[in-house]
């Protein structure tokens, strides 16, 4: 029997069921305990935003005339009446060679998403026009042997999203392959379980930094020859070291505390030692490793930024290390901006994940 | 020689200080195509037991003996409905059952082992969930597919351990219906364990209770002498239907009684009043 699937079960499922209660507001058809579901999931949490906002704009025009005063208190100390004057016009006149550096507030970061935006274009049309450009001269150089000419400019702000997003994946997808195998190996047998159990206890604390390093160490020995982007691959690898112990140990604990029901049944049907593994173990721990890989996901990501920060990986963690060091008047929003799309970014891996989830587990009790 | 033969079993758990005899000196023999109930209380050793026999456990020392042989391992010969279903949550119906039958049945092609398992599910009137997962059905008809699952891998004994025990009495009474009936088909030789004398009585041949643990033990046996097929509302008028249930129940009250027994030591209680009482009025 099929089962038919509609858009509010899809909603519903991927956790944005308020979207359904939308939906029938639109229609018309709408109930009381439906009203009030859409007031608790869509109404409370717009105004909750709101709030926060006016809050931060009220928190951001505290700090502001905090720092304005003491500019102008220091420049009366310094420099007498005539120049706390012309500072106090001079912040008023919002010029920038004048203005107090402090956490800028959510207009200014408004604009500076849409200055990022915009830059985007820009460097996207460069882009463009560079390749049309060269595209003649690339071809007579790959005919001649020679490597083709790319565009070396500065990436985007979305190209270094992308550039994240990339490394996040490459990591999760090592990791997956790394600890799903070995999880499922030590969680079958005892006494592997307490050969690595110390390692893997001593290795989980390790600091994202630390595992960079360590990494760095290896991989730059290894890439010496060869023209491969080394800053993306010790990043990815650093990433995928340090997000792989979640998922280690609940695939080795999914695996090793199988309902002893299962177990029995596999005993009475006399299944062999694959079909055991394959057909009864693997799919009853398979919520516990998908548990694993959700939190592998969010922390790869929770520490994609320190290490890109640190091994000059072009993406988020640069771009935002690079606007820090920048100074410029509208650096601190673009840092703030960058922590709303990494948040952004890292809510909507979760959610994926989430519904892959959903997708594939069961609930326990239901069987037995 | 008997088919299920049961010699001086034994079983402990635990080590030294702390082992507990679950089950002492169980002697049992079953005859080929009998249908046996064993009747105790929860609690009382009746799963190990079965357990024993189905070769998911090893006596502590004692020997189980199946057609003469000693029983080592779990054998596709046993089939056994376990007390909680035990379905995969994972699979459908069909799968489920698939899955006993092809082991069951390894030199079979997948369309015969699939017309086995449709034949199974129409069996317990089932043909309409084959696609359905565990969880989408109710407990009867979860129980309905481990009897189904059970019985598609033709096994010669059918070990069911309180198979019945969490249904309620008007689905609980269609089954052990079904049951009988499959039993009745090809006289295969069934042990029942149970909690509910008189679903031991309307389904078996011989009833033995199962005298509660630690140290577990079989009771004398009683013999129900009710020609087949039995009538529910009939037997209850059948003298000795009245009189073996009495018995049993008897029987089984009084091991009841010597489970509660009555602590002698005496205590002494320090005599208490309260201090100022008299003297706060």
């Amino acid at each position: 029997m099929k089962q038919s699937i509609t858009l509010n079960k899809i909603t519903k499922f991927v956790g944005f069921g308020f979207l359904g209660t939308l939906k029938s507001i639109f229609t018309g058809n709408i109930e009381k305990e439906d009203f009030k579901n859409f007031l608790r999931k869509v109404i409370v949490p717009l105004a909750s935003m709101l709030l926060f906002i006016g809050l931060w704009h009220m928190g951001a025009k505290t700090l502001f005339n905090i720092e304005a005063e003491y500019k102008i208190e220091k420049a009366l100390t310094e420099q007498g009446q005539e120049a706390a004057n012309a500072m106090e016009a001079c912040i008023a006149s919002g010029a920038i060679k004048c203005q107090p550096n402090t956490l800028p507030s959510p207009s200014q970061v408004w604009a500076s998403f849409q200055t990022l935006l915009e830059d985007h274009l820009v460097i996207r049309a460069d882009k463009a026009a560079f390749i049309e450009k060269t595209a003649s001269l690339n071809a007579k150089r790959l005919s001649d042997g020679k490597n083709a000419i790319t565009y070396t400019g500065r990436p985007s702000f979305v190209d270094q999203i992308f550039t994240s997003i990339k490394t996040v994946f490459a990591g999760f997808f090592l990791a997956l392959l790394i600890a799903v195998p070995i999880g499922v190996v030590i969680g079958l047998s005892k006494t592997l379980r307490s050969s690595v159990n110390w390692l893997i206890q001593i290795l989980k604390p390790v600091s994202p930094v630390v595992w960079l390093l360590l990494v760095f160490m290896i991989v730059k020995t290894l890439t010496k020859n060869s023209e491969s982007d080394s800053a993306f691959i010790i990043s990815f690898i650093s990433v995928g070291l340090c997000s792989m112990w979640a998922t280690l140990v609940n695939t080795a604990m999914g695996v090793s505390t199988v309902d002893k029901d299962y177990i029995n049944v596999a005993k009475v049907l006399k299944l062999g030692t694959f079909q055991k593994i394959f057909k009864v173990i693997l799919p009853s721990a398979l919520p516990l490793i998908f548990t694993g890989l959700r939190i592998t996901l969010s922390v790869s990501w929770m520490v994609l930024i320190a290490i890109e920060l640190l091994a000059q990986s072009p993406g988020l963690g640069s771009f935002v290390w690079e606007e820090f060091q920048n100074g410029a008047i509208d650096s601190n929003s673009k840092i703030i901006v960058a922590m709303f799309i990494i948040g952004g970014i890292g809510f909507l891996l979760d959610r994926i994940m989430l519904t892959v989830q959903n997708m594939i587990s069961f609930d326990k009790n239901d069987g037995i | 020689m008997a088919y299920l033969e049961l010699n001086n079993i034994y079983k402990t758990y635990g080590k030294d200080g702390n082992a507990t005899e679950v089950l002492s000196n169980i002697n049992l023999s079953i005859e080929e195509g009998e249908f046996v109930a064993i009747v105790g209380f929860t609690g009382s050793g009746k799963t190990t037991l079965v357990n024993l026999i189905n070769g998911l456990l090893q006596p502590t020392s004692g020997e189980v003996l199946f057609k003469g042989e000693p029983v080592v391992g779990t054998s596709h010969e046993r089939g056994v409905i376990f007390q909680n279903y035990s379905l995969l949550p994972w699979l459908t119906v069909g799968q489920n059952i698939y899955m006993a039958v092809k082991e069951a049945f390894p030199k079979k092609n997948k369309a015969e082992l699939n017309s086995i398992v449709a034949d199974y599910v129409d069996m317990v009137s089932l043909s309409h969930a084959i696609n359905k997962r565990p969880k989408e059905l109710s407990g009867g008809m979860r129980q309905r597919v481990a009897v189904a699952r059970a019985l598609a891998m033709k096994p010669e004994m059918i070990i069911m351990d309180e198979p019945l025990g969490a249904l309620d009495a008007l689905t609980r009474g269609n089954l052990q219906d079904e049951i009988l009936n499959i039993w009745g088909k090809d006289k295969r030789t069934a042990l029942l364990i149970t909690n509910d004398v008189d679903e031991g009585i309307y389904m078996a041949d011989r009833i033995i209770p199962l005298r509660p643990g630690p140290n577990a033990t079989l009771g004398p046996e009683f013999k129900i002498d009710i020609d087949r097929p039995r009538d529910k509302t009939e037997m209850n008028d059948n003298p000795h239907f009245k009189k073996t249930r009495n018995a049993i129940i008897e029987y089984l009250m009084d091991i009841g009684n010597e489970r509660k027994s009555v602590s002698t030591t005496e205590y002494v209680l320090p005599e208490l009043s309260p201090k100022d009482f008299v003297n706060r009025f």
